[in-house]
């Protein structure tokens, strides 16, 4: 439609946004041509949502300018950028989920369209980008690429000018992926230009036609990832050279030591998944990686493993002890540490000290309860240690857990788990929102625990990681297992058509087994 | 000009200790306009109320006898607080304790020897206990509010108290009088514990203050209710479970409560009545806040609100505000420490125009 | 409010209006405040104080409305007016005194189960404190502005003998409902309810919305006071709401927050109380008058327990409900 001018569809200058103690976006300017598909890049922590937050108005600048197609603009809030015609599909999805796809959508928009008008308009936008999606569902009954869409569908009822995408695919099969991709590619094509936000350096590159990259807050460079490699943009994002993680080559495993067998729970809640007779088995200095798609059953197989939720005494063993209906305490007096998904919350406190949250866990293991009173010593020294051992950056063990940043958080909530020297360790997604430094650290961490006889799981959503790290891989999808492969065995095609089931749709029989 | 509430990056220490004082002194200043303005003589009914019972030392035994209830059952409350278990019918467990007191007393009223008053003593608390748990079992079976159910047995327990003491319980010789028979001199309390004419009831609160800041502090049960007030997620986690939470914390305060009541009755007056409920269950969860969910806070918090009733009823008679004052001010020293208690936690900031001028407070 | 003792058929006829316009009596106020109470738990704050803003409002109604019985200006238009403005007036002491709990649970963030019982203890004080000058005084209670001649026949009794409240009650009940589900603002207010930072980062104003639905719960619940000190016992005493506003909060509660299921619910509550009355009146000896006015707590905790089983999971309860909203931003 718009022959490609040179005046830029949008430009930063400038641009500065400091919060108490952290400079989040250090002079940043960059510009994004009408019809170009932009990615932002940089690790977590860079300052990329922080800034793309401001070109959609949530937060304002505290210094420089923003330029829509030539001339400066003042983004109030959210709705006066959607009337300049950006649109934004942000990676945590802002979604009610007791109420209906066409209500969430009508939520979203500014103009108010009677509900049957809306619908029709929908399924036109619907059609014409190829997404399946059913305006009368209600939502909490959707997988998580089907919300996804009801986000994009919000998105492009506006006709927008600019689309900003926050981490799209975190939550996506491959298959999903490259139907993501397709609707970009559609939407360039007609003008729309495209600013993607990602961490996934081999997306970026098959998808995008230029970069911003991020460090720290600041612009660090600008290129064209089609004449970049995967690991040369990463040496850019980390402003270092990458470290490979040291491992001891030909290790020999041990007997198994840390086996689920036949666990089967049945479905909590409405949004939960039931788990059907799933079985693995890791052996002494083994790591066994669980790929999948979020909302297949981790977050509850993560809970039977710690004991937050009980299943029977044998689903769950130990060097062949029955633990599974052993509350977390035992469990971990037992020698079977737990690391889960959430930081805030769940595996730490964030109002409590250091000291605490190690007593939190660590209490029984270590020693610290005598005569059902804490030894305060022994539990500030415990923290003390861990803050040492895996270079925390805090004040000390009466810092409180919500003033750590996420890697420092994550680096002594995994640290209080090793320090107690677990014949087995279930860790989840050990390194989300984590900076590159702190994740290379837990990798290495988990290694050298594999090295020294410890069995461990590790779930995540990063199939790059797991490749990385693991020994061997098995694939979680609606609360089953998949055979165990060896890594560097399996294609990525077979574990992304794992992962999604069937072709990442639903099969009516699937449907049926999600509501049962 | 915005004015903004920012996150601080760690409680504020200072804030945490001055905000009750705070809260005090803003209620005085308040309440003396209120008062001026309704046509009162505001200052000075405000020096009644909180002053002149500090300063004279002979209402010093009336502050103590409000503060001994008043601090027992904040105790108990506190725990439950902690672990956002919201026991507001204290009041009703209070009137249990004192029904089951005076159930045992009545049972032994041609009895003698030393053991009449530690069994009344055992029966209100467990009478206590026993009218918290099946708010307890409720929420922890059904889901159901607490607040809701503890509060509608409240007046169930008030009902309760009317029938026994117009009823079954009354005094055969009172000349049909609505209270039960006086209590005997083995069913009393000592008025004069170590020389003082203070209620024994005080020295009890004071060492089960002591004895919570222990559980709080430094035990791993006390670790668990802070955690499952806080995060409940984590608290599964951490191995502790959120309904053995609800359980004691409710069957502790009942207990605290049930002491309190059985306490209040076994005083030389010795009998119960229809004019024994006092609020005092209401009051307390004033005492909890205003005391930041410490034990030491409680105990002066206690006093304060203590103070607060008997120069309610000082500044009735010499300033003729109606009785309802005492109560408006409690309400307002809530108020105001809910509302420093927000500056713990968050920094004031006001911004004018692009430039920020942070008046920290 | 008697039973007058006729012959036959024409008794029990009497006894059955009596009981009916008793229980409607007692129903209306209870029905008005949850009502309110309602919008406000839909949009995810739980505002306790419901009994202290009925008393601001029993306190104000009456106050204003008895100044404009005064006879220097009875015979103006503020005489006539009087009763109206004193609703009005009731309304106003009702959001006035809520936007205390909102300040401090909006604004501040403070905990909402502490706010709420602080504006029970203030509005209950400071009612006693304004009453004061009002105790022992009676006005022309507040009853039906239809034509004497209705209430004649006995359907016409039932039907319009009524005061106003009463069918503003009825007509609230249905205009909440209508505007929950039928409207844009309905559907805004509810998702605010549901997932307050979603709602913020569309761009709602869940601060904004959620002040107004606190100020119209107040307002109902002012009303509501107004209407025991107007037109239940045309008079004012201390503490006169008795705690209908906690059984309010309950039946907001086993009203699944659906305002259909809240008529009903009120009706059956004010079923339990009429019979209270009654058996106080009456005397029926086999068991205690206390118990009878004991059974409307049980009863409310009974059917709390059993609408809770039946929702399992709370998935019922508006997700956000009585979270303080603190943006990160």
């Amino acid at each position: 439609m718009t022959a490609k001018s040179q005046a830029a569809r949008l430009e930063l200058r400038g641009v500065t946004k400091r919060f108490p103690g952290v400079l989040a976006n250090d002079n940043v300017s960059f510009s994004v041509r009408p019809g170009e598909i932009h990615a932002l890049l940089g690790e977590n922590g860079a300052g990329k949502s922080t800034l793309v937050k401001m070109i959609y108005g949530v937060l304002s600048p505290d210094a420089g300018q923003i330029l829509w197609n030539g001339a400066p603009v003042r983004v109030d809030n959210p709705r006066a950028a959607r009337k300049l015609g950006i649109g934004m599909v942000f990676q945590h999805f802002s979604l009610f989920e007791a109420l209906t796809v066409l209500e969430n959508i009508a939520l979203g928009l500014d103009a108010k369209i009677p509900q049957n008008k809306l619908e029709a308009e929908i399924r036109r936008v619907l059609d014409l980008y190829g997404l399946k999606l059913d305006p009368r569902r209600i939502v909490s009954t959707l997988s998580v690429g089907e919300r996804q869409r009801i986000e994009i569908v919000r998105a492009l009822l506006l006709d927008p000018k600019l689309l900003i995408m926050d981490e799209p695919t975190s939550v996506l099969t491959p298959q999903e992926v490259g139907q993501l991709f397709e609707t970009l590619r559609k939407l360039s094509a007609q003008g729309c230009s495209i600013l993607y936000i990602s961490h996934k350096l081999h997306e970026i590159v098959a998808l995008c036609e230029a970069a911003t990259i991020l460090r720290g807050g600041k612009l660090v460079a600008v290129c064209d990832p089609r004449k970049e490699t995967s690991r040369s943009m990463a040496e850019m994002m980390i402003g270092g050279n990458l470290k490979e993680i040291v491992r001891s080559g030909g290790r020999e495993y041990g007997p198994i030591k840390f086996e689920a067998m036949k666990l089967s729970l049945s479905k909590r809640g409405d949004f939960g998944v039931a788990l059907q007779d799933l079985s693995f088995a890791v052996r002494a200095g083994e790591i066994l990686g669980v790929a999948g798609v979020a909302g297949n059953g981790q977050n509850e197989l993560m809970e039977a493993l710690s004991g937050e939720v009980l299943a029977s005494e044998g689903s769950i063993l130990l060097e062949g002890q029955g633990l599974g209906a052993l509350g977390p305490t035992e469990r971990r007096k037992r020698g079977l540490c737990v690391v889960p998904e959430e930081r805030n919350g769940h595996a730490a406190v964030a109002e409590f000290t250091l000291a605490l949250n190690g007593a939190l866990t660590a209490r029984r293991r270590m020693g610290f309860v005598q005569g059902g009173l804490l030894n305060m010593g022994r539990v500030r020294a415990y923290a003390s240690k861990v803050i040492s051992a895996f270079s925390v950056k805090a004040i000390g063990h009466q810092s409180t857990a919500g003033s750590l940043s996420g890697g420092n958080l994550q680096k002594f909530i995994m640290g209080r788990e090793i320090l107690q020297e677990p014949r087995a360790i279930a860790v989840s997604q050990p390194t989300w929102g984590v900076d590159a430094g702190a994740a290379a650290a837990i990798r290495q961490a988990l290694v050298d625990l594999a090295a020294r006889g410890c069995a461990i799981l590790v779930i995540s959503q990063d199939l790059d990681e797991l490749l990385e790290l693991c020994d061997s891989l098995v694939v979680i999808n609606l609360g089953r297992l998949s055979r165990v492969m060896k890594v560097g065995e399996a294609s990525i095609e077979e574990i992304g058509l794992l992962m999604g089931g069937v072709h990442g749709e639903t099969t009516p029989e699937v449907e049926l087994a999600h509501q049962a | 000009m915005r004015i903004r509430l920012e996150k601080r990056r760690e409680l504020s220490r200072v804030m945490l200790a001055l905000s009750p004082i705070g809260a005090v002194v803003m209620t005085m200043i308040v309440g003396a306009i209120i008062f001026a303005a309704l046509g009162y003589d505001g200052p000075r009914a405000v020096m009644e109320i909180f002053f002149t019972p500090v300063l004279a030392p002979y209402k010093w035994p009336d502050v103590a006898t409000k503060a001994a209830p008043l601090i027992l059952i904040a105790l108990g409350l506190t725990l439950g607080n902690q672990a956002k278990v919201w026991n507001i019918g204290a009041e009703g467990q209070y009137l249990l304790g004192a029904l089951g007191g005076a159930g045992v007393a009545i049972l032994t009223k041609d009895m003698h020897g030393p053991w009449i008053l530690p069994l009344m003593i055992v029966a209100g608390v467990a009478a206590g206990a026993l009218w918290a748990a099946p708010v307890a079992w409720l929420r922890n079976r059904y889901g159901v509010n607490e607040i809701l159910s503890s509060l509608m047995l409240v007046y169930v327990a008030l009902q309760l108290l009317n029938y026994l003491v117009t009823g079954p319980w009354k005094d055969p010789n009172g000349q049909n009088f609505p209270q039960t028979a006086p209590y005997t001199p083995d069913q009393k309390l000592p008025a004069d514990l170590f020389g003082l004419p203070f209620p024994p009831g005080l020295y009890v609160a004071f060492a089960l203050a002591l004895a919570f800041w222990l559980v709080m502090a430094r035990s791993e049960f006390g670790l668990g209710v802070r955690i499952v007030g806080e995060a409940p997620k984590a608290a599964r986690y951490a191995g502790y479970r959120e309904s053995d939470a609800v359980w004691s914390t409710m069957l502790i305060s009942g207990a605290m409560a049930g002491l309190a009541g059985v306490l209040e009755t076994t005083t030389q007056s010795g009998q119960l009545n229809l004019g024994f409920p006092s609020g005092y269950g209401f009051t307390a969860i004033i005492v909890s806040f205003l005391g930041r969910l410490h034990p030491l806070g409680i105990v002066l918090a206690g006093i304060v609100l203590a103070i607060s009733y008997v120069g309610g009823q000082v500044a009735q008679t010499t300033v003729h505000v109606p009785s309802a004052t005492a109560g408006l001010f409690q309400a307002m020293m809530l108020f105001f420490i809910l509302a420093s208690d927000v500056l713990v936690r968050r920094r004031l900031r006001i911004e004018w125009g692009s430039r920020t001028a942070a008046a920290r407070a | 409010m008697g039973f007058s003792h006729g012959g036959g058929k024409g008794m029990s006829l009497d006894l059955i209006i009596a009981a009916l316009l008793t229980v409607v009596n007692i129903t209306t106020p209870i029905l008005l405040a949850a009502t309110g109470e309602l919008v406000v738990e839909k949009s995810g704050v739980l505002n306790l104080g419901v009994e202290g803003m009925m008393l601001c409002g029993a306190i104000a109604g009456f106050a204003v409305a008895f100044s404009c019985s005064d006879p220097d200006v009875a015979d103006t238009w503020l005489g006539l007016a009087g009763p109206w403005l004193g609703v009005v007036a009731a309304a106003a002491a009702g959001a006035a005194s809520s936007l205390l709990f909102g300040f401090m649970a909006l604004t501040l963030g403070a905990n909402q189960v502490a706010s709420g019982l602080a504006l029970v203890i203030f509005g209950t004080g400071i009612s006693s404190l304004i009453g004061t000058s009002f105790v022992g005084i009676a006005i022309q209670p507040f009853d039906s502005v239809f034509p004497e001649s209705l209430a004649e026949h006995p359907i016409g009794r039932v039907l319009f003998g009524y005061s106003p409240i009463v069918y503003f009650a009825f007509f609230m009940v249905a205009a909440v409902g209508w505007f929950l589900n039928k409207t844009r603002a309905g559907l805004v207010l509810r998702a605010v309810g549901e997932n307050d930072l979603s709602a913020h980062s569309i761009g709602y104003s869940v601060i904004g919305v959620r002040y107004m639905s606190v100020m119209f719960g107040g307002a109902m619940a002012g009303i509501a006071g107004a209407y025991f000190s107007m037109v239940i016992t045309p008079l004012w005493a201390e503490r006169m709401t008795a705690g209908r506003g906690w059984i309010a909060l309950a039946l907001v509660v086993f009203s699944g927050w659906r305002a259909g299921r809240l008529l009903g619910g009120a009706y059956f509550f004010g079923l339990f109380m009429t019979l209270e009355l009654y058996a106080k009146a009456s005397g029926f000896s086999f068991l205690p008058s206390q118990f009878w006015a004991a059974m409307p707590y049980l009863m409310a905790v009974i059917v709390l327990a059993v609408m809770s089983a039946r929702n399992k999971g709370g998935s019922q309860s508006p997700a956000c409900l009585g979270k303080p909203f603190i943006p990160d931003a």
